[in-house]
């Protein structure tokens, strides 16, 4: 058996680098860009690029940020520190949005993914057709010291140690471990890297009133086992947000579309209606 | 038949005939410290094997680095089907229901080791 989805490479100038990005994309339709977590890449992706159900409608594309996946770092990274912040992020989805040629599309972050989407929604709503936030939440306090997630002395394998409880127990075993494989083979400083915008550099509560729904719709799935972005984060986050959509997803967690992508999609699939409804 | 009084005294039965933890633990030497609640044990760790533990209390303990969890946190943390936030060690640290002292490198590189061991004791619920 051979998949449909189709892997390409992208070269691209951002944010003054010149950057090698690894794309895959399946389907045709409406453009649906999916953004992966932090210190992870667009794998987690899989189970969406492969729904013949949603593939007929929707040309789903998701990308491996650089840093991540098989976009490597740009020449140089070797005398560099990895810090995404929301300034790049935002300019990188959209710059990468552009060279692939989506028209407005909708673009579905997970996590970091989910919280990128909100500003993608107050500065560039009028060039998207809608977000859709899985884990999404305006602002997140750190609970632990992210120096242990970049040193020499400590194996990546720390990475998916921080993340496996974020998942719900009845996720199924396979699917929770490949989520943590993803997040063991992160490169040197790149989980830590991406959590700068997650926990210091992306607040953005300031800017929710600027989101103007009725020209860019904001969809919210959150999974309650999820304690990072937590359903209390979200629930605030899309109280601020007047139109903003919110869905409580039980037995899911931090990573819904590759822990547990069979039943994520049972809450995805109305919203996906939705945009197709929409036009 | 597990109390509260023997719970972590069980272990290294549960622990160290698993391959699969003595494979993730190979590296890992260390004295930790857990309380719960009010209660404490030592457990001497060489290898991923945990050699010793001792129930408390302790007058003047040494260890490598302590961990202090809410005995109601830990309960539900216990259950087979635990709810949300109480479903994993960093889980109980989000909520402030776990406290972490001392030399913290044992414990991050090595963290999955931990959170199957605590997860163990699952298999032998206190009665």
């Amino acid at each position: 058996m051979i998949e449909n989805i189709v892997g390409r490479y992208l070269h691209i100038e951002l944010n003054g680098h010149r950057q090698r990005v690894y794309f895959e994309e399946a389907g045709q339709g409406i453009p649906l860009l999916c953004l992966h977590t932090a210190g992870s890449d667009g794998r987690q992706f899989r189970a969406i690029l492969n729904d013949p159900d949603i593939t007929a409608h929707f040309r789903c594309v998701t990308f491996d940020m650089p840093w991540h996946g098989k976009s490597s770092p740009p020449a140089g990274w070797q005398n560099s520190e990895y810090k995404l912040t929301t300034d790049a992020y935002t300019g990188m989805v959209m710059a990468i949005a552009a060279a692939l040629g989506l028209d407005r599309p909708v673009v579905m972050g997970c996590s970091i993914g989910g919280r990128i989407v909100l500003d993608l929604a107050a500065e560039h709503g009028a060039k998207l057709r809608g977000v859709i936030g899985l884990q999404s939440s305006a602002y997140t306090d750190s609970y632990y010291d992210l120096e242990w997630l970049h040193r020499p002395d400590v194996n990546g394998e720390v990475c998916g140690g921080i993340v496996s409880g974020l998942m719900a127990p009845q996720s199924p075993e396979h699917e929770r471990w490949e989520t943590l494989w993803h997040y063991m083979q992160s490169g040197p400083g790149v989980f830590r890297g991406d959590l700068n915008f997650y926990a210091v550099d992306g607040d953005m509560r300031g800017k929710l009133a600027k989101i103007d729904t009725s020209v860019c719709p904001v969809w919210m799935l959150t999974g309650n086992y999820d304690y990072s972005a937590t359903l209390e984060a979200s629930r605030a986050t899309a109280a601020a947000i007047a139109g903003a959509e919110l869905t409580i997803m039980e037995q899911l967690g931090h990573f819904p579309m590759s822990e547990n992508p069979e039943r994520f999609k049972r809450f995805l699939r109305p919203v996906l209606e939705k945009v197709r409804a929409r036009g | 038949m597990v109390t509260q009084d023997s719970l972590l005294l069980n272990l290294p039965a549960l622990v160290n005939d698993d391959r699969a933890l003595a494979r993730w633990g190979r590296y890992l030497d260390a004295d930790v410290l857990v309380e719960i609640g009010a209660d404490s044990w030592m457990l001497h760790i060489h290898q991923g094997k945990i050699l010793e533990a001792r129930r408390g209390p302790f007058r003047m303990p040494s260890f490598t680095f302590a961990i202090r969890i809410d005995a109601d946190a830990f309960t539900e943390f216990l259950r087979p089907d635990p709810v949300p936030g109480r479903n994993d060690l960093m889980a109980l640290v989000r909520h402030r229901l776990l406290r972490l002292e001392g030399d913290l490198h044992p414990f991050f590189s090595h963290l999955i080791w931990f959170k199957f061991v605590f997860a163990k004791l699952r298999e032998a619920p206190i009665t």
